[in-house]
């Protein structure tokens, strides 16, 4: 078999790793919270990541007017579809595709990608901008607006009290590797072409 | 002139050497005041960190367990045991109040002395801590999991409950002597027939491997002495209990002399494992008697108190080989076994010297039958056939030795207010370091168990006076810590302790640190009137009795405004605490209720009981700063006259729950 389509094979195979895994962590730290609290999101639900953590977070945060982390919204149910969809049909071109199609796959995932982290951020800037009215601390940012509480994309900020870090998990590593693979399968497929070219 | 020169320059050095010296006596002599640098050093614990050891001390007439920390002295907590705990609604909520119901009905007091710790192949496991009531005798059960009461047992035909809470070695039984002898069973009788007809009971109560549950095995009818301490045979003596006596004399009146006027009292030897074969043979009595039997389920988060009105009884004298005599010099006191099982320390309060009885050969003796006599059909072994040494002029008044498992014990000598050093088979005094003042008990972390971790003692000092800033007639209790690592004692600390420190029993902490429950799981609460929701609160009439099932989050109760109750009612407030985070715990209390308030940990119910005698509106409250809206966190009742036709309402923010 040619390295490439092994690569190819392996790539999306790699997307299996998102229904075991977490993809993303949100932490929150306190000097309250010598463990801090955290938020687990995977393709299908935002979960705990120590016992209880979701209703302490629940609870912190709705002094502010922040609305409840939801059990469950309309992308968990699209998410896993699309998983399932980009890894039946990266196999599919592993077996009857040439390479030029494994870059297409790569683009395509890596646009999913995109549109999923839109998606997070818009979610994020609504949890941390949409406050009830009725909130019993409301804070002024330094412009004399309501702060918002939003947590980062990706990295860290303070929040108040709370320094929040917002980073990939092993379920998102695991579609970048496969994504990464997809990639590499191209280029091993670009040089095996050539090689052949130069042998012809 | 060169002369007066050298001269003033040997007048400067030697007064500078002076200097020196003055400075390093006071540095070195001054142990009442001054500490040295490095004495600081080692009791320092700094922010943040946490101590190498826990410390469980007797809360003596306090009848509670103080649990501090070693080596910097704090204390954590003051578990509720034996009293009534208003800070913690122990013994005023309804949950608890089984707790401390006896015999005798609901006693809100006791006295607590000798803690001890659970124990696995001699070694300290960090499960459980027992501690004897010493006025109503009873023995608890504290958690340290939980570090709660789960559990006290009442013992019948026992009196002053002292030579209790010893633990055999693979926590199989603790058991617990009678300090007064007393008729058996209890009747009307004239005090001048105490001698032959009282009886003192010794009893075994058998620890459950698994759940720690307690439950009365048997009772040993000793002669009627006074049973004062003991301690369980260890390795070689595994099987083998081990009492101190006084007041062989079997006096009634003026002890104190009636009772020290024998040369030698008895360590009692009692073969336990002998003890469950006769048992197990048929070989007792059913005696009826009563007693209470009180245990607290961590899944209802409620106490049962059950009353058990029989017990097997053994008679020593009927039963040879069961008990044993040792003669010991002058009402002992302590009766102290060391880590191998070997030696057995009996402390005469009045003699001059520590006799030290030798387990191989009192086994010895027993094989060859070197008795001197007997009293009331039990053997008395020949004084010389049991002696393994004696430690000739250690002190006055020794009371209680403890082992560092490298070969040395450490006694207390309360009249000459000292802890001395000494050697085991050589017997000879290594070193002494004054207390203050008036030693009792002393206290090396496992140094009862085969396994001592020797590195610190504590001294529990009977008397204060001048230590701390004074606090008019009633001084706080002491205790000394000193460091054993070396040769010798050094003392680093005094810290003041709760009621007066009896015995007090330590651990590592790393024992016990990982094993912590940190909330109660709210899906595991089987309260009877456990709300886990607050869709889920309400308030039922049944007749005069209200229930309400609350709960409280942060920072509001639900409901919290309720209307339909009258005066003559009988309100239950049932409160759930929903939080599920380590430390929230919210506390409720309402205007004049005549109890305590609750203070409820996280996905735990208890109950308090309010009789409104007055029509009006009346707020409750959370009395734990629980939140940054914790002022916040308080509602209404309102109560009518009893004939009103207030319809019966519950509400959150104006709407019904
Ligand atoms: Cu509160």
């Amino acid at each position: 078999m040619r390295k490439s389509k092994l690569l190819m094979i392996i790539g999306p195979l790699f997307l299996l790793g998102l229904f075991v895994m977490p993809m993303w962590n949100i932490t929150l730290e306190a000097p309250q919270y010598p463990e801090p609290l955290g938020m687990d999101i995977w393709i299908n639900k935002i979960a705990d990541h120590n016992p209880n953590d979701l209703k302490n977070i629940n609870l912190m945060n709705h002094y502010v007017g922040m609305k409840e982390i939801p059990e469950h919204i309309g992308e968990f149910d699209i998410f896993p579809v699309v998983v399932v969809v980009m890894m039946a049909l990266g196999l599919l071109i592993a077996f009857i595709g040439n390479y030029r199609w494994y870059l297409g796959w790569f683009i395509l995932v890596a646009l999913l990608g995109s549109v999923g982290m839109y998606d997070f951020y818009i979610w994020e800037y609504d949890y941390g901008h949409n406050l009830d009215p009725k909130a019993a601390i409301k804070f002024l940012d330094e412009d004399g607006n309501p702060m918002a509480y939003q947590p980062p994309l990706i990295g860290s900020k303070t929040i108040l009290n709370f320094t929040a870090h917002s980073y990939p998990m092993m379920g998102a590593y695991m579609l970048f590797i496969g994504m990464l693979l997809s990639l590499a399968a191209f280029i091993v497929g670009l040089k095996e072409e050539n090689q052949n070219q130069a042998t012809l | 002139m060169k002369n007066y020169k050298t001269i003033a320059m040997i007048v400067v050095a030697t007064s500078i050497l002076l200097i020196i010296a003055n400075c390093n006596q006071n540095a070195t002599t001054t142990g009442s005041g001054a500490l040295t640098g490095s004495a600081a050093q080692k009791v320092f614990v700094p922010p943040g960190e946490h101590d190498e050891f826990y410390a469980f001390m007797s809360g003596g007439f306090s009848g509670q367990l103080a649990v501090h920390g070693l080596p910097s002295g704090r204390l954590f907590k003051v578990v509720p045991v034996f009293s009534v705990d208003a800070e913690k609604a122990y013994g005023f909520n309804e949950e608890t109040k089984p707790m401390l119901e006896t015999s005798y009905g609901f006693i809100p007091w006791d006295d607590s002395h000798h803690p001890d710790l659970s124990q696995t192949n001699g070694v300290i496991d960090g499960r459980w801590c027992f501690i004897n009531a010493n006025n109503t005798p009873r023995i608890a059960r504290i958690s340290l999991k939980t570090f709660e009461t789960e559990e006290i047992i009442e013992l019948p035909n026992s009196a002053g409950n002292h030579s209790s809470a010893f633990v055999t070695e693979n926590t199989e039984y603790v058991v617990a002597g009678t300090r007064f002898s007393v008729p058996v069973p209890q009747r009307d009788m004239s005090i001048d027939e105490y001698k032959g007809n009282f009886k003192g009971a010794v009893s075994f109560i058998k620890i459950h491997p698994e759940t720690g549950r307690m439950s009365l095995e048997f009772q040993i009818l000793m002669p009627g002495f006074n049973y004062d301490l003991a301690h369980p045979g260890r390795g070689k003596s595994h099987g083998w209990m081990f009492f101190s006596t006084y007041n062989t004399e079997e006096a009634a009146t003026l002890l104190e002399v009636n009772a020290s006027q024998n040369d030698k009292d008895f360590i009692a030897a009692i073969n336990w494992k002998k003890a469950e074969e006769f048992i197990k043979a048929g070989k007792y009595k059913n005696m009826p008697t009563l007693y209470a039997h009180n245990v607290y389920d961590e899944s209802t988060h409620s106490a049962t108190s059950t009353m058990i009105k029989e017990v097997k009884t053994l008679d020593p004298s009927e039963l040879p080989g069961l008990v044993y005599f040792m003669p010991t010099p002058k009402s002992p006191h302590g009766c102290d076994v060391d880590p191998s099982g070997e030696y057995i320390v009996g402390s005469g309060k009045l003699a001059a010297a520590l006799t030290v009885h030798s387990f191989s050969k009192m086994t010895a003796a027993i094989e060859a039958k070197d008795f001197d006599s007997q009293a009331y059909g039990i053997p008395i072994l020949s004084f010389d056939a049991t002696l393994a040494g004696t430690v000739k002029q250690p002190g006055l008044g020794p009371l209680h030795t403890e082992f560092d498992g490298k070969g040395n014990a450490y006694t207390t000598f309360f009249i000459s207010s000292e802890v001395v050093k000494w050697k085991l088979g050589t017997w000879e005094v290594l070193d002494r370091k004054p207390t203050y003042y008036s030693v009792g008990h002393l206290m090396i972390p496992g140094g009862n168990s085969q396994k001592p971790f020797g590195k610190y003692v504590v001294a529990l000092n009977k008397i204060t006076k001048d230590r701390y800033i004074p606090t008019g007639p009633e001084v706080c209790q002491s205790a000394q810590l000193y460091d054993i690592s070396g040769d010798k004692m050094e003392l680093l600390l005094d810290f003041p302790t709760l009621g007066e420190p009896h015995y007090a029993a330590g651990c590592p902490a790393s024992l016990i640190e990982p094993n912590q429950t940190k909330i109660y799981k709210l899906e595991d609460n089987n309260h009877p009137y456990v709300t886990k929701s607050e869709k889920d609160a309400k308030v039922v009439r049944n007749g005069k009795d209200v229930h309400v099932y609350m709960t409280m989050i942060r920072s509001h109760f639900a409901p919290d405004n309720i209307e339909g109750i009258k005066t003559g009612d009988r309100v239950y407030f049932h409160v759930t605490n929903l939080e599920q985070d380590y430390d929230v715990p919210h506390g409720i209390s309402m205007i004049g209720a005549n109890t305590s308030e609750l203070l409820i940990m996280p996905g735990q119910t208890e109950t308090f009981v309010w009789e409104p005698k007055r029509v009006g509106v009346w707020p409750f409250y959370c009395t734990d700063f629980c939140s940054a809206l914790h002022q916040e966190m308080q509602g209404y009742v309102r109560v009518s006259p009893p004939n009103s036709n207030i319809a019966l309402s519950w509400t959150l923010d104006g709407e019904a729950l």
